[in-house]
């Protein structure tokens, strides 16, 4: 196997790609060698861990040691390593393409597992298809990633699946007019074309769309005219954090007493964030793939060794549970190859994979590598100084809908 | 679109520019009356914001028995940081002001996030401020009805103290004739002193009251930096009321074109700053030099 002694800045895109195939021409030819010396697999892990998305990244990082910690370190006989870099957040693509980069040619990792921010996953897609290395999603949620490289596939949920299994779920549920409000970016659009498609298939009527700038934290003349409008339901979509509790706040205030329900996706009414929305978040509606109250003994097992870890009342975020499971899916899929790597027959192990997760049942579609979930909605509630989110639908097994 | 509905936003806006208000305080005091480009304004309506979060949210205090500490403590931090470190940059050069305190604001938010971490902060509401008072068809939330009384409070203090007090008179002396004020016995260094502390101290003030209102965390002095800059540029550096004015209508300005114009309605605010640039480019209530 080639031997790369050039630091990591040195490597040009264009040596890199000479590389590429040796690289995995070489993995290929000596994969026995490999097995014999009890080679480990190292999963290469780029998430956001400094600035303002520090948060976020320890959140899946937490989930993958978690599942480490429960089920061993050891898959199909091989020992599983993390490598982990920091991509410090979204607008860093650059930054996630070289560490991709890095972490394939000196930390020769088999299999990378990460990307928060869609941006960074897109900038990594070409190398992946390259050096035909699997790229596990844990979280970006636009839907054309996965088309972007043969190799991803993607361990969280798509804005579409939410978006349009809400919906779906407004028109089928007495909700018959919507005003929408979404944040002016491409999540925010997504969110708003997919739960207009799902609503207004079900005979539901959008009254009006508007868009806020994205850092927006006014959001009562947008509140005020949806009000005018007198819809059944506001559907609303902003990217979390200090926005989503602006709006929330403010949204909790205007439409109580107007009989207009709230509906938004359930990162925005995040579990994290309802202590700050305090009694607001009453009664919004929410759709979302993971929920603290899935009943099922995966949901139990997980909580349970959460909760030994962090304390009886820790609260896990989906995050946690999207890197437990990214940790799930690359074990069962070494166990499936027998400790392989190589791209192209972890990928082909990897298609159809079915896991029993805290979420519930979770499909890898064979034809477009996508994930296969439960969205369940939920109503939020607020009580004693805590809030909480409580499913009340599941709308199973849902396929992203935009492929 | 109507009658209560617009008066509903107006007297949103009018919340919200209270709030811009009490953040611009303490930046037109230092811009305009001290000359010295504090960047690192915000990191004093975080300091505030933060202390609110600790005796209300975890020491379980009353909202309104904190509002005051808050003041206070900002205050304090103002004071120590000036006679610490500022107060030798008021000499330097302008570039060198802006890359300090800019530097100071990131330091500020590295320190915030150390010890708080990097999540938003919660704090409970008291009962009376998140109860809807109705008046002609106007619904506002108790704690905006506070906000804008606190604001007027600021104003009508500020004034009196600037306008008609020995500190006023000593402080708009120093600024104009330095040399000559400190001729006649005036301890300039001390003043500066003071009314960098009462500035940061109206910032924290306003940190505190934003944290029910908008959040708070650690990319607080920086998320509000540009529109407390446009408060201060359009009202005029070292204008009280000159603030009070600009932040006003650029709080209403704001939710009024959003509510007429989604569309376009966030972008008003950029427009009006430039075209008050072009013509008034001292500000609303700017002197000749």
């Amino acid at each position: 196997m080639a031997r790369l002694t050039m630091p990591p800045a040195a490597i040009r895109r264009r040596t890199f790609l000479s590389l590429a195939p040796a690289v995995a021409a070489g993995a290929a030819g000596f994969p026995r060698a490999l097995f014999a010396s009890g080679a480990p697999v190292t999963v290469g892990v780029i998430l956001p861990l400094s600035g303002a998305f520090a948060d976020q990244g320890s959140h899946y990082e937490v989930g993958m040691r978690l599942f480490q910690e429960m089920n061993g370190t050891r898959a199909a006989g091989r020992e599983v390593r993390l490598v982990i870099r920091d991509d410090q957040g979204p607008g860093s693509g650059d930054l996630a393409r070289r560490l991709t980069q890095e972490l394939i040619l000196r930390e020769r990792a088999n299999i990378i597992l990460g990307y928060s921010f869609t941006p960074n996953a897109m900038s990594a897609a070409g190398l992946l298809t390259e050096a035909k290395v699997p790229g596990i999603i844990v979280n970006a949620a636009t839907s054309v990633l996965t088309q972007r490289s043969d190799y991803f596939t993607r361990i969280s949920v798509t804005m579409s699946q939410v978006a349009h299994s809400l919906g779906t779920w407004a028109a089928g549920n007495g909700i018959k007019t919507v005003y929408t409000i979404v944040s002016d970016y491409a999540p925010g659009l997504d969110a708003e074309k997919w739960f207009v498609k799902g609503f207004t298939d079900g005979g539901g009527t959008i009254l009006r769309s508007d868009r806020t700038p994205l850092a927006a934290m006014e959001y009562v003349p947008f509140l005020q005219r949806a009000i005018e409008a007198k819809p059944d339901a506001v559907f609303a979509f902003n990217p979390g954090g200090d926005v989503s509790i602006a709006f929330i706040k403010q949204a909790g205030e205007r439409l109580k007493g107007t009989g207009i329900k709230l509906l938004v996706t359930g990162d925005v009414v995040d579990d994290n964030l309802l202590p700050a929305m305090g009694d607001a978040i009453q009664d919004v509606i929410s759709a979302w793939h993971y929920q603290i109250d899935v009943d099922n003994a995966a949901n139990r097992r997980f909580l349970a060794a959460f909760r030994a870890k962090f304390g009886a009342n820790a609260v896990p975020s989906y995050r946690v549970v999207q890197g437990y499971d990214g940790m799930a899916l690359i074990y069962q899929t070494l166990d499936k190859t027998g400790g392989r790597t190589e791209g192209d027959v972890f990928m082909a192990a990897l298609k159809g994979a079915r896991l029993d997760s805290p979420r519930g049942p979770v499909l890898i579609d064979p034809a477009t590598r996508e994930i296969v979930e439960n969205i369940y909605i939920r109503r939020s509630a607020f009580a004693n100084g805590v809030g909480v989110n409580t499913t009340f639908a599941t709308i199973e097994a849902v396929r992203d809908p935009a492929k | 679109m109507n009658a209560s509905g617009l008066l509903t936003v107006l007297v949103d806006g009018i919340a919200y520019g209270m709030l811009l208000f009490l953040f611009s305080i303490g930046l037109s005091i230092t811009l305009g009356l001290m000359r010295f480009i504090n960047l690192a304004h915000g990191a004093f309506a975080m300091g505030g914001g933060y202390v609110l979060v600790v005796l209300v949210g975890m020491a379980g205090l009353p909202f309104l028995l904190a509002l005051p500490v808050a003041f206070v403590a900002a205050g304090l931090l103002g004071a120590a940081l000036e006679l610490t470190v500022i107060r030798h940059v008021y000499r330097k050069s302008e570039l060198q002001q802006v890359l300090f305190s800019i530097g100071l604001a990131f330091a500020a938010g590295a320190i915030a996030n150390i010890l708080f971490g990097p999540q938003q902060q919660p704090i409970p509401l008291p009962g009376w401020a998140t109860h809807m008072v109705t008046v002609l068809g106007i619904a506002i939330s108790g704690y905006r009805l506070f906000v804008m009384g606190c604001g007027l409070v600021a104003l009508g203090l500020l004034i009196a103290l600037f306008n008609h007090t020995l500190f006023g008179a000593r402080v708009r002396a120093a600024v104009d004739k330095r040399v000559t004020a400190e001729g006649i016995g005036i301890n300039v260094g001390r003043l500066f002193a003071a009314a960098f502390s009462l500035g940061a101290a109206f910032a924290g003030l306003g940190g505190a009251l934003a944290v029910g209102f908008l959040g708070l965390d650690p990319s607080f002095p920086l998320k509000y930096l540009v529109i407390v800059l446009m408060v201060v540029a359009i009202g005029g550096p070292g204008s009280i009321s000159g603030s009070f004015v600009a932040a006003l209508f650029l709080g209403v300005a704001d939710a009024l074109f959003k509510y007429w114009l989604p569309e376009v309605g966030g972008f008003v605010i950029y427009a009006i700053l430039v075209a008050v640039m072009i013509v008034l480019p001292k500000g609303l209530a700017g002197k000749p030099a």
